[in-house]
């Protein structure tokens, strides 16, 4: 039986520092506000080793120490939280939208929706069971179990050369599998992985298959151009296929997105939804940075503040 | 050194006393990295909706680790951090590299309920 909780001026999904900008602001306001998140507070924000250019801090701040201020801000103005909260169903079409996580519905007049984005996974056969085991989606922390030895890389963008220029110094060789014919990386981080001898790569060719045999992976990619299959082995798979937004809870909702999934807005947050405002790097931009997603954050919350 | 909310084990006397007086515990070993520090966190988040079970963390490059590192259940693992799942003394479960909270919802629900 499911359990109705006291409603709130406010809903925000998602605890990154979107959400949390527009949590400190609407709290403060004495707007009853709730912050749910599939996980813990701080988004990507809490996982970046060293944030250099916030405002306000001169040296770099470590990502999950600013991360845990903005939570504690928030907390303090008396924002509640549901976090590592499953949402079992949403409704955001009507002018009551609730939300139920578990057995509990929360209801409210306004949500923001602050999802954020998370790594593209390749949906591909072995990838989940091979996780940490043989699949990897950081160099930092998993580079050293593939000293000399042999890697594949997929993905030909900043994250997969940034991470491969790292995976170097441990690595005997990557092999980059990248769908393109040219990287998209930066060109200064693109030329320094070209010109590495320890590095080759596979252009027009994607992943279709993880398997391992004994010690070793093995990756069946296809040439995206004649469409031949061949299997690679290697020590390990490292990937880096990019970054999609946090949208698929609103795949059955009249929310519009765009092509690529992301939530369209105005200039004051809005959706095509009543009282649905969406912000940070789960909305259509050009620019994703923690500066603009406070800001997305501030103007949200700054124009629920004035309707309420 | 870990700076997580998690409370962490300094050394392998702090895991077998951790074992030999919990029936449920989990222990995340790991550093500080991205896929570690979302595994700490929701482990803390867990402590509150799992009074019964008791979630630990412990540092990856401590000699004291290798407790953890040369379990037979963690012998494949390439990816931190690991996760690992005791019950009455014995391991249950073991997970390498990042897991979402439904994932570890999930074993708990299957290994430790």
């Amino acid at each position: 039986m499911t359990k109705t909780t006291h409603p709130f001026d406010l809903i925000i999904l998602g605890a990154g520092p979107a959400g949390l900008a527009a949590a400190i602001y609407a709290a403060r306001a004495s707007l009853a506000t709730l912050v749910i998140d599939e996980s813990s507070p701080g988004g990507q924000v809490k996982t970046t080793h060293q944030v250099a250019n916030y405002p306000g801090f001169i040296e770099a701040i470590p990502g999950y120490e600013l991360a845990g201020n903005m939570r504690k801000q928030a907390e303090r103005f008396g924002t509640k939280f549901e976090l590592a909260a499953e949402i079992a169903a949403i409704d955001l079409a009507g002018r009551e939208k609730w939300v139920k996580v578990d057995d509990v519905t929360y209801t409210t007049k306004y949500v923001i929706i602050a999802t954020g984005s998370s790594p593209r996974l390749l949906d591909v056969p072995g990838e989940q069971e091979y996780k940490g085991q043989g699949i990897s989606y950081c160099a930092t922390c998993d580079g050293e179990f593939y000293k000399d030895k042999e890697v594949l890389v997929v993905g030909g963008g900043n994250s997969a050369m940034e991470e491969s220029l790292l995976l170097l110094q441990f690595v005997k060789s990557i092999t980059v599998i990248h769908q393109f014919d040219t990287l998209q990386a930066e060109k200064i981080t693109a030329d320094k992985i070209k010109a590495n001898p320890k590095v080759d790569i596979l252009w027009s060719h994607e992943p279709r298959k993880f398997d391992k045999k004994d010690d070793k992976m093995l990756t069946v990619v296809e040439n995206l151009k004649t469409k031949e299959l061949i299997t690679l082995e290697r020590d390990g798979v490292f990937i880096f296929a990019g970054m999609v937004p946090n949208t698929s809870l609103f795949k059955n909702t009249p929310l519009q997105l765009s092509e690529q999934g992301y939530i369209i807005t105005n200039e004051k947050m809005e959706t095509n939804l009543e009282g649905v405002y969406a912000v940070g790097d789960v909305r259509v931009k050009k620019y994703r940075q923690i500066t603009i997603a406070v800001s997305d954050g501030t103007i949200a919350a700054l124009e629920i503040i004035q309707k309420n | 050194m870990l700076q997580t909310a998690l409370p962490t084990l300094k050394n392998k006397e702090e895991l077998k006393e951790l074992i030999d007086s919990s029936e449920k515990a989990v222990v995340c070993c790991g550093r500080m990295g991205p896929m570690c520090i979302p595994v700490y966190d929701i482990l803390e988040v867990y402590r509150e909706k799992y009074p019964d079970i008791q979630f630990r963390n412990m540092d990856f490059d401590t000699t004291d680790a290798a407790a953890i590192k040369s379990l037979p259940e963690c012998r494949t693992f390439q990816g931190l951090p690991f996760t690992v799942y005791y019950r009455n003394g014995k391991v249950v479960k073991a997970t390498s590299s990042i897991q979402t909270a439904k994932q570890i919802k999930d074993i708990i629900s299957e290994v430790l309920a």
